[in-house]
């Protein structure tokens, strides 16, 4: 839209500019005109339920009350919003809705912060003319484990009916009946299950909906927030950490246009429980005794002193720190490199993707990926992988700016969204996106030519003439499934990047901070702001004294290394490899070998009590500093609340442990670190203090960054009740970077290594030929697993630890739905249930990863084996 | 019963073939489920909905909405006793009380036997004859409370059958006259008669 388009309108006498196709409500707002309204939600589309928001405009026959917020803004329009007739019709409109509604604020709790009783107070009649009884309903009811709901108290503004519709695509709750009977339900017994629930308790603006975990728990006027970054997932959500007598006690999800644009998932909505669950450790611990930390620390420098003399600092390996701020990462980085002499850290699991496809990528951000005329998903369910994203890509897909060509094992949530799907074997992703690609004519038309990767040619060529036809590419990569190597996404990548040269790349990561720990160098053979070692080994030596020599060993070499009896201690930063490497016996093995186990850890998990020493560190919450997500967009943490017990910050630990090793980080807090990362690590650079600090009230940065502007965020206190802030920003475009300069690149600084770019694999994979007699095993990862994080999270659906097969291939073996069968991998013979399931493709097992194990069951991690490219299975029956 | 019969789920596809949308199709669907159940059953419902691909909260919200679209279970009878004001001042709230009595039930209750739901209705346009007595929608103008027993005695011994046939049952699902699954099949005039709903039986009281 050009600035031609736009014209001029008349708001309360004042000339004002608007474009068209604006609401009247919208163009208020811009111009701070604040009109009272309860249905309008402006990432929602309007609807004109509550009538609020009368304003008088002006039309071809005088002056009349209109719906500001259903009504576009036409030039030359006249908008009073604060005439007698209006106040008449915002008096009349709140009796009305105030009919119904009980008076029951001081046990409500909404009350405090609730649109309704804001707006009563401020344009309410104050008193009114109905005597008659209102209505009264059981109350309240469970439309799900999570949510409840006061059906008195609700006022049909059908903003959380319109949510699950129109944004999650979750129409599991609608109004029933008519008239004064009115009320939201769901069907039955078909519970709300969405993964987007607690969304309606946060913009309902009346007591209605209320999560369970908050019940009760707190007043509005009791809590303190500060602004923070979700770690659920890596998609790095903004959001208000809410607490009230030094505990956490309710999230928010802010309105932060590049990113989430208000909405959180359930699991990260109430991740704050997880600050509170039993696993939580407070105390270190040797041996499994309560120690303090000078015991602890004195034995693991002891330990670590002893290998550096005797087996050399290759016998150290540290795993982990995803779950880690950029800056704590950095100092355990640094930490590895210097002081132990190690290069031995990788902040993935196994579970990640190959670090320079995350970060030597030709990156999107998700403003970008929902821009793009065509999205290539290859890999996992987003909506289990980054549940935010799944919902931005569902609503371009909506808008229809955007079309999704989807390349997955098995049907996904983003199938029914999809403008076409390949169903590829698992593991084969890399044959598959080959052929759509690469240049030249396929087979097809011959008739002649064999599927590729379980794909016929003629879905190829379609898909095919899809990119063709699209001006631009955006391709979402992840992990399909953890039976497959991530080697077969770096094949997919690098065939992309050959032959479609401006596509550009989404990488979906599973743990929050992934990216931001590879940017700090907790990667083998990544040195600090994305460069390897070989390049910029000299560079840090400049500034850290000495950096070991050589690539180090990533997780899956260290823990085989373990396993074999070579190594000497093992530090598991924040990391559970027993849960989360592909590969369970080995991970086992590897921490019950007799190398010293140190987790450093906040919560209890499965390697934690194989561990010999436990250092408990603070989680989210209670530390600071900053997160990157899978954008490569850092943005801030808070510490809202201090850590339980013992609990020290993970830079803490590293700092006692150089100190004891006779060696000096130079760090006394935090913020020298992030001084040292802004001067140190070009990647960095410019992210100065004052950004920093006001990184706290926005929407984070995209690094490298070449400006130093931050954009303030919209806010709306209507939209999202619950934020305490006065602050109301216009809303200015422009992405707060300014790309005209950049010093890193720039001739400026030409000492500074290059940063590390993909480069393409030459050698193909070759996958093996799956035998007649065997199923590919596909291990996806789902939202709510096993983890600890997730554990305290009670009333969610969890799949069980199923194997889930097609119904021809359970005939095969002569097996029932629900019975138990035999599943021989190459790591071993497991008994475990199986279950048909038809959407399933032929040939093909799947069992979720890391997921609550009952009776009888297996779990995937047993099932995958330690280096190989695909998982292929066996089924026998009992 | 578990949703559509495998001859009205053939009913069901042939009439969501006449829409270009298939969510168009869905309050005729919850008519062809009330004919085969006489109400709509949970199992139906979540039947509609996955033929319109829609979710089970959307139909129970769309038929919840409607007063002749019953989500409880009802009688094969549903009488209504309309309360509106040419009605009332008929006497309509006397006959509602006799009717109960007479019942043995209470106003939206149905009867032990599965016979009789009775409900108390808006105006009905019988406003002509109060007050308004509807039996499955048929209209019975002006009873008394005499006029009601005989009704009640006449419905319960079967001497009403040809007339008034369980609730639920919509002729209109059956038609052949009109939209047609099918551009091939040639549109008949008229139908048959016997499935054409005949006009209302209407008993003028004596009042």
């Amino acid at each position: 839209m050009t600035d031609d388009d736009k014209f001029l309108i008349k708001i309360d006498g004042a000339d004002y500019e608007a474009s068209p196709g604006e609401l009247i409500i919208e163009a208020c707002d811009k111009a701070g005109v604040h009109v009272p309204r309860f249905c309008y939600h402006p990432r929602m589309k309007p609807v004109g339920m509550c009538r609020m928001c009368l304003v008088e405009v002006s039309g071809p026959r005088g002056m009349s009350l209109q719906p500001s917020c259903y009504m576009p803004v036409q030039p030359d329009m006249e908008i009073v919003t604060e005439s007698d007739k209006v106040k008449k019709a915002q008096d009349g409109v709140l009796e009305f809705l105030l009919i119904n509604h009980p008076l029951d604020c001081p046990v409500c709790d909404k009350g405090g912060e609730c649109p309704l009783q804001d707006q009563t107070l401020t344009y309410g009649p104050g008193e009114s003319r109905f005597v008659e009884a209102k209505r009264h309903w059981a109350k309240p009811i469970a439309l799900s484990e999570l949510i409840l709901l006061d059906r008195e108290r609700c006022i049909q503004c059908a903003r959380c009916t319109r949510f699950a519709e129109e944004v999650a695509g979750d129409p599991m709750i609608d109004f029933m009946a008519r008239g004064d009977s009115t009320e939201v339900n769901i069907f039955d017994d078909n519970k709300f299950t969405s993964y987007f629930s607690g969304n309606t308790v946060q913009i309902c603006p009346v007591g209605a909906l209320t999560a369970t975990p908050y019940r009760f728990a707190s007043r509005p006027w009791d809590l303190e927030q500060a602004e923070s970054t979700c770690v659920g997932c890596a998609t790095g959500c903004r959001m208000v950490i809410q607490s009230s007598q030094d505990k956490l006690i309710r999230y928010l999800g802010i309105d932060s246009d590049p990113v989430n644009q208000s909405w959180l998932c359930d699991k990260g909505r109430f991740g704050y429980l997880a600050n509170y669950a039993e696993s939580r450790v407070v105390t270190p611990q040797v041996d499994h005794q309560e120690v303090s930390w000078k015991v602890a620390v004195d034995h693991v420098a002891r330990a670590i002193k002893e290998a550096l003399a005797t087996t050399g600092p290759e016998s150290i390996g540290i795993i982990g720190g995803s779950r880690l701020p950029n800056e704590d990462a950095y100092a355990w980085s640094k930490l590895a490199r210097s002081v132990f002499g190690t290069n031995n850290v990788d902040a993935q699991l196994g579970d990640g993707l190959d670090p320079e496809v995350i970060v030597g990528l030709p990156k999107a951000t998700i403003d970008e990926t929902c821009a793009s005329p065509l999205v290539v998903l290859v890999g996992p369910d987003i909506k289990e992988e980054s549940p935010i994203l799944f919902l931005r890509l569902k609503g371009a897909i909506d808008r229809g700016t955007t079309r999704v060509l989807e390349i997955s094992p098995n049907p996904t949530s983003m199938t029914k969204y999809s403008a076409m799907s390949l169903f590829h074997r698992p593991g084969e992703a890399h044959l598959v996106v080959n052929s759509l690609v690469t240049p030249g004519p396929t087979k097809a038309g011959s008739g002649a030519g064999l599927p590729v990767g379980g794909v016929e040619l003629a879905d190829i060529d379609r898909a095919r003439a899809l990119i063709e036809d699209s001006p631009g590419v955006v391709f979402v990569l992840g992990r399909a499934s953890m039976a497959d190597s991530a080697q077969i996404v770096t094949q997919c990548a690098s065939k992309v990047r050959e032959n479609l040269p401006g596509a550009r790349f989404l990488t979906v990561v599973r743990r929050a901070n992934t990216h931001g720990a590879l940017d700090c160098g907790l990667s083998p053979n990544l040195l600090p702001g994305r460069m390897t070692i070989d390049d910029a080994r000299g560079y840090y030596e400049g500034h850290w004294g000495q950096v070991a020599q050589g690539p180090g060993m990533s997780t899956g070499e260290m823990l085989a290394r373990a396993a074999a009896g070579s190594m000497a201690v093992l530090i598991l930063l924040g990391a559970d490899p027993v849960s989360d490497f592909p590969s369970r016996s080995l991970a086992k093995k590897a921490l019950e070998s007799g190398a010293l186990v140190v987790s450093v850890t906040s919560h209890l998990d499965e390697s934690a009590k194989l561990a010999g020493v436990i250092l408990p560190t603070t989680t989210f919450g209670e530390k600071g500093g900053t997160t990157t997500n899978f954008e490569g967009r850092v943005s801030s943490l808070s510490r809202k609340v201090t850590g339980p017990g013992q609990a020290f910050d993970d830079w803490t630990v590293a700092v006692l442990l150089a100190k004891e090793l006779g060696g000096d980080l130079g760090f006394s807090s935090q913020q020298d670190i992030s001084e040292e990362m802004e001067r140190v690590v070009p990647l960095y650079s410019n992210l100065k203090p004052h950004i920093w600090t006001s990184l706290a009230q926005s929407d984070g940065v995209v690094i490298p960054l070449y400006g130093d502007r931050v954009v303030p965020r919209w806010f709306d206190p209507i939209a999202t009740p619950g934020i305490a802030s006065l602050v109301h920003h216009p809303l200015r475009p422009g992405t707060g970077v300014d790309k005209e300069s950049d010093p890193v690149r720039g001739e400026s600084l030409p000492q500074v290594p290059a940063r590390v770019e993909f480069s393409e694999v030459s050698r193909e994979l070759s996958i093996p030929t799956l035998d007649a007699y065997s199923l590919r095993l596909m291990a996806p990862k789902v939202l709510y697993d096993r983890g600890v994080l997730t554990e305290p999270l009670s009333g969610v659906e969890r799949p069980g630890s199923v194997l889930r097969v097609n119904h021809y291939d359970l005939d095969r073996i002569g097996a029932m739905s629900g019975d138990r069968v035999r599943v021989v991998s190459s790591a071993g013979a497991h008994e475990a249930q199986v279950e048909v399931d038809d959407s399933i493709s032929k040939g093909t097992a799947l069992v979720a990863f890391n997921v609550p194990r009952s009776e009888g069951q297996v779990l995937a991690g047993d099932l995958i084996g330690y280096g190989e490219l695909v998982t292929d299975v066996r089924l026998e029956a009992l | 019963m578990g949703g559509f019969t495998p001859d009205n789920l053939v009913k069901a596809k042939e009439i969501i073939g006449l829409y270009p949308k298939a969510r168009s199709a869905l309050i005729p669907l919850c008519h062809l489920a009330q004919s085969q159940d006489g109400w709509l059953t949970p199992e139906a419902i979540v039947e509609i909905a996955d033929l319109l691909d829609l979710a089970p909260a959307e139909v129970k919200g769309t038929a919840s909405f409607y007063d002749m679209l019953h989500t409880e279970p009802v009688g094969r009878y549903l009488v209504g006793v309309c309360t509106n004001i040419a009605c009332m001042l008929g006497g309509a709230y006397e006959l509602l009380e006799h009717c109960e009595d007479r019942l043995g039930i209470r106003c939206g209750q149905t009867t032990k036997d599965g016979k009789f739901t009775l409900e108390e209705t808006e105006c009905m346009a019988g406003c002509d004859g109060p007050p308004c007595v509807t039996v499955n929608y048929r209209y019975f103008l002006g009873l008394d409370n005499q006029g009601i027993d005989q009704l009640v005695d006449d419905l319960e011994a079967g001497r009403l059958d040809n007339e008034i046939p369980p609730h639920g049952t919509v002729y209109r699902n059956s038609r052949n006259v009109g939209l047609t699954a099918s551009p091939t099949q040639e549109p008949q005039a008229g139908g048959k008669s016997s499935q054409i709903a005949q006009p209302t039986p209407t008993k003028r009281g004596a009042k």
